[in-house]
């Protein structure tokens, strides 16, 4: 057998349930305070610095690492079920979700033992935002044509050029980035990149925002001018940012918030069709449910691999894939079934508010962290077509 | 799957591997590896696998049996194996002995009733039940004044019209009128048509996924071999992204189907969260076989669609087996009316509870 993907059937262990009602318990007081509204996706400011405090006092941040490090030494499991109960309650994750997920696992894999000391705690309080420098205006997917450039100088190194697509770096206290300190070499195009902390909120860089055509503002243009990184902020080898990049990507693509961004349509719809639904809507609820419940067993499973200390990189690439197209089809499905709900259903208005935000949504969902395209060719090389 | 410890699916394994390989098959146009292989899943025990040993059979694990099914799946078998141990299985949940040979289940789809008659025989009629013909006895599911009972039937005393699924597998109708049983008790509380539905629909789920990691095998292979336009076919995007798509189906069948496997060798009781794991994995392995037999069709070209190659033992089995115990669209049916009926609000609960 050339293809030998393995999604092993596991099952959350039984801490796991006691969390989980912890976390709603949380979620529905939280609700009840008038934090955030569960049925409203399309809030004009997602950043809630109040509501990430308090689920970092609840240590649901920083909840896998060590606890010198203020985090918590659970399970990636347990993890899980806090960030699936987030997302299906649309909580305002966005000032620690970043942070939490991807840049707190780098920092305790490459920064210097007085950054991690400095940074780490913080980011399990909720006290900090982050964000990714990734793309740039003429290097998306193809991540090793960055050209953001960091110089050597005296302590440390000058960044100059721009960063775009940054989600919150408007409201980020830092940014992981990638900058170019070395050519790429006629052996290796992916040499000469670099990881580094960076601190926002300083002279040298300016955000700007952009604008999306969801009405949101959450993703900006970055411009580095002379600004000063020293030394110490730079994460792992010099020139080697491409060997530091794929073991975190099983992390990233496999989670919860990659199938149920557009979830809260799929309820509204159940609520609008009512106890008795006709054969076409029974049979269209039943369909995504279905889906629904294989694309959380396939990223469960990834979870518990993870948990195990493998590393499912095609596994996990195969959930976003299909995960991030699921979620995308989502409200479009959903629209074919609510043409035929009643026309005084109560909730209504509030499943085409839903719809409309949602299918706004949907085309990033495929684009961002990573596009179809570079995964289906991730999977390929798994295959060993390339 | 390595499932080392499991010496039950290794020797399935085998059997599969010595006796049931597909190009000897598909060249075999008298039918003449049917008997050994049949022989020899007969002296493994595997047949009775569900079947506890103070009833006749082999008494594995319904674990272990599962793992056969998937290997059942992956080589396409086209002998009753997988019929046989479920009606072992239906047959054992009354106490009923199993006899040797080969067996089928009947009804095979929801839809269809089996009478217990007041005077102790059987009526009714069963679309769709596969093997019949070659069968021996059939595991009969009927239901009577008194409720459901498990029956054992001589297949020589009922009427069987053969007819063939998509893959060449004999799927037939079964007409019973006033069949005295062979031997006949109540089935155990809590166990019902749905009950044996879902099971077999969860069979089916675990074959049509062995078939779909078959076939992303043999697809993958014959795109690293077949050169067209100066170069390996695999080499070309569009072929590689059609195969990553295959990978995401054959990966969404195998987790779906592995997990209701899973939830029905540890679980005590046929409730939601149950009938979430078995319905949908047989929606979505079903969804899987057509979108992944059409892509396997694709990468192969015209060569795949010959009588020649072996890729329609494994395409056209998994589209069929969609049909058996309930298609994908009416457990759809049956799994939207339960999430209606338990209302929005406990969709997530009912997802998220293991």
């Amino acid at each position: 057998m050339t293809a030998a993907l393995r999604f092993d059937p596991i099952r959350l262990p039984p801490e796991c349930e006691q969390l989980r009602k912890e976390v709603r318990q949380f979620l529905a007081d939280e609700i009840a305070a008038g934090t955030f509204d569960p049925h409203q996706p399309n809030r004009e400011d997602t950043d809630a610095p109040e509501f990430s405090r308090r689920v970092g006092e609840r240590g649901w941040l920083g909840m896998t690492w060590p606890k010198k490090y203020g985090g918590h030494e659970r399970s990636f499991l347990e993890r899980y079920v806090v960030t699936e109960e987030m997302r299906v309650a649309n909580a305002p994750t966005r000032r620690f979700f970043v942070a939490d997920r991807q840049s707190g696992p780098v920092l305790l894999k490459y920064a210097p033992e007085h950054i991690k000391m400095d940074i780490l705690p913080r980011i399990c309080r909720g006290e900090v935002c982050f964000a990714i420098g990734m793309s740039e205006p003429n290097s998306g997917s193809d991540l090793f044509a960055a050209k953001t450039k960091a110089t050597k100088t005296d302590g440390g190194f000058l960044i100059n050029g721009t960063k775009i697509w940054t989600s919150s770096a408007h409201i980020a206290d830092y940014m992981i980035a990638i900058f170019r300190t070395s050519p790429p070499t006629k052996e290796n195009r992916r040499h000469g990149l670099t990881q580094f902390l960076v601190k926002m909120k300083q002279p040298g860089i300016q955000v700007n925002p952009i604008g999306q055509i969801t009405g949101q503002f959450e993703f900006n243009e970055v411009v580095f001018t002379d600004y000063f990184v020293p030394d110490d902020h730079m994460l792992g080898e010099i020139d080697g940012a491409w060997k530091q990049a794929t073991s975190e990507l099983a992390y990233e693509r496999s989670g919860p918030e990659r199938f149920l961004e557009t979830y809260y349509v799929l309820t509204e719809l159940v609520r609008a069709v009512g106890p008795n639904p006709d054969t076409r809507s029974a049979e269209g609820i039943g369909r995504l449910v279905a889906q629904l419940h294989t694309m959380r067993r396939m990223s469960v499973s990834v979870a518990g691999m993870l948990q195990a200390g493998k590393e499912p990189v095609v596994e996990a690439s195969i959930v976003k894939d299909i995960g991030t197209i699921w979620e995308q089809q989502l409200p479009h499905r959903v629209r074919d079934l609510a043409a035929f709900v009643e026309e005084n259903a109560t909730n209504r208005e509030t499943l085409e508010n839903q719809l409309s935000f949602a299918i706004k949504t949907a085309p990033k969902l495929t684009i961002q962290g990573g596009t179809t395209e570079v995964l289906r060719g991730i999977i390929a090389r798994g295959l060993g077509l390339r | 799957m390595a499932e080392s410890e499991n010496i039950v699916a290794e020797t399935a394994e085998k059997i599969f591997a010595d006796l049931a390989d597909a190009q000897t098959i598909n060249s075999d146009k008298n039918g003449s590896w049917k008997a050994p292989l049949w022989q020899a899943l007969t002296e493994s025990g595997l047949p009775l696998s569900w079947v506890p040993d103070d009833l006749g059979g082999s008494g594995a694990s319904l674990a272990e049996g599962f793992s056969v099914l998937s290997s059942a799946g992956r080589f396409a078998l086209a002998v009753p194996l997988a019929e046989t141990m479920l009606a072992g299985w239906l047959l054992a949940q009354a106490k009923i002995a199993s006899p040797e040979g080969e067996m089928t289940v009947a009804p095979a789809s929801p839809r269809d009733r089996i009478t217990l008659n007041a005077d102790g025989t059987l009526s009714g009629r069963a679309r769709g039940v596969p093997f019949a013909k070659a069968a021996k006895h059939i595991a009969v599911l009927a239901d009577g004044a008194n409720g459901l009972s498990v029956a054992l039937v001589d297949a020589a005393a009922v009427r069987i019209e053969a007819g063939l699924g998509l893959g060449g597998d004999a799927s037939d109708t079964v007409t019973l009128t006033n069949v005295t049983p062979i031997a006949i008790k109540p089935t155990p509380k809590g166990f019902d048509q749905t009950a044996l539905m879902l099971m077999g629909g969860v069979a089916r789920s675990l074959q049509i996924a062995g078939a779909l990691e078959s076939m992303l095998d043999i697809s993958v292979r014959y795109s690293n071999e077949r050169v067209a336009f100066e170069k390996k076919i695999s080499k070309f995007q569009a072929v590689q992204h059609n195969l990553a798509k295959l990978a995401g189906e054959s990966a969404a069948a195998l987790a779906a189907a592995t997990s209701a496997a899973d939830a029905i060798a540890n679980s005590t009781s046929f409730d939601d969260a149950f009938f979430l794991e078995a319905a949908s994995a047989k929606i979505r392995c079903s969804e899987a076989a057509e979108k992944g037999a059409a892509i396997a069709h694709q990468v192969h070209g015209a060569i795949g669609f010959t009588v020649e190659h072996i890729l329609h033992r494994y395409s056209l089995r998994a589209l069929a087996w969609r049909d058996d115990f309930g298609s994908e669209s009416y457990w759809a049916v049956e799994l939207g009316k339960l999430v209606a009926d338990r209302g929005a609000d406990e969709l997530w609960p009912l997802v998220a509870s293991r």
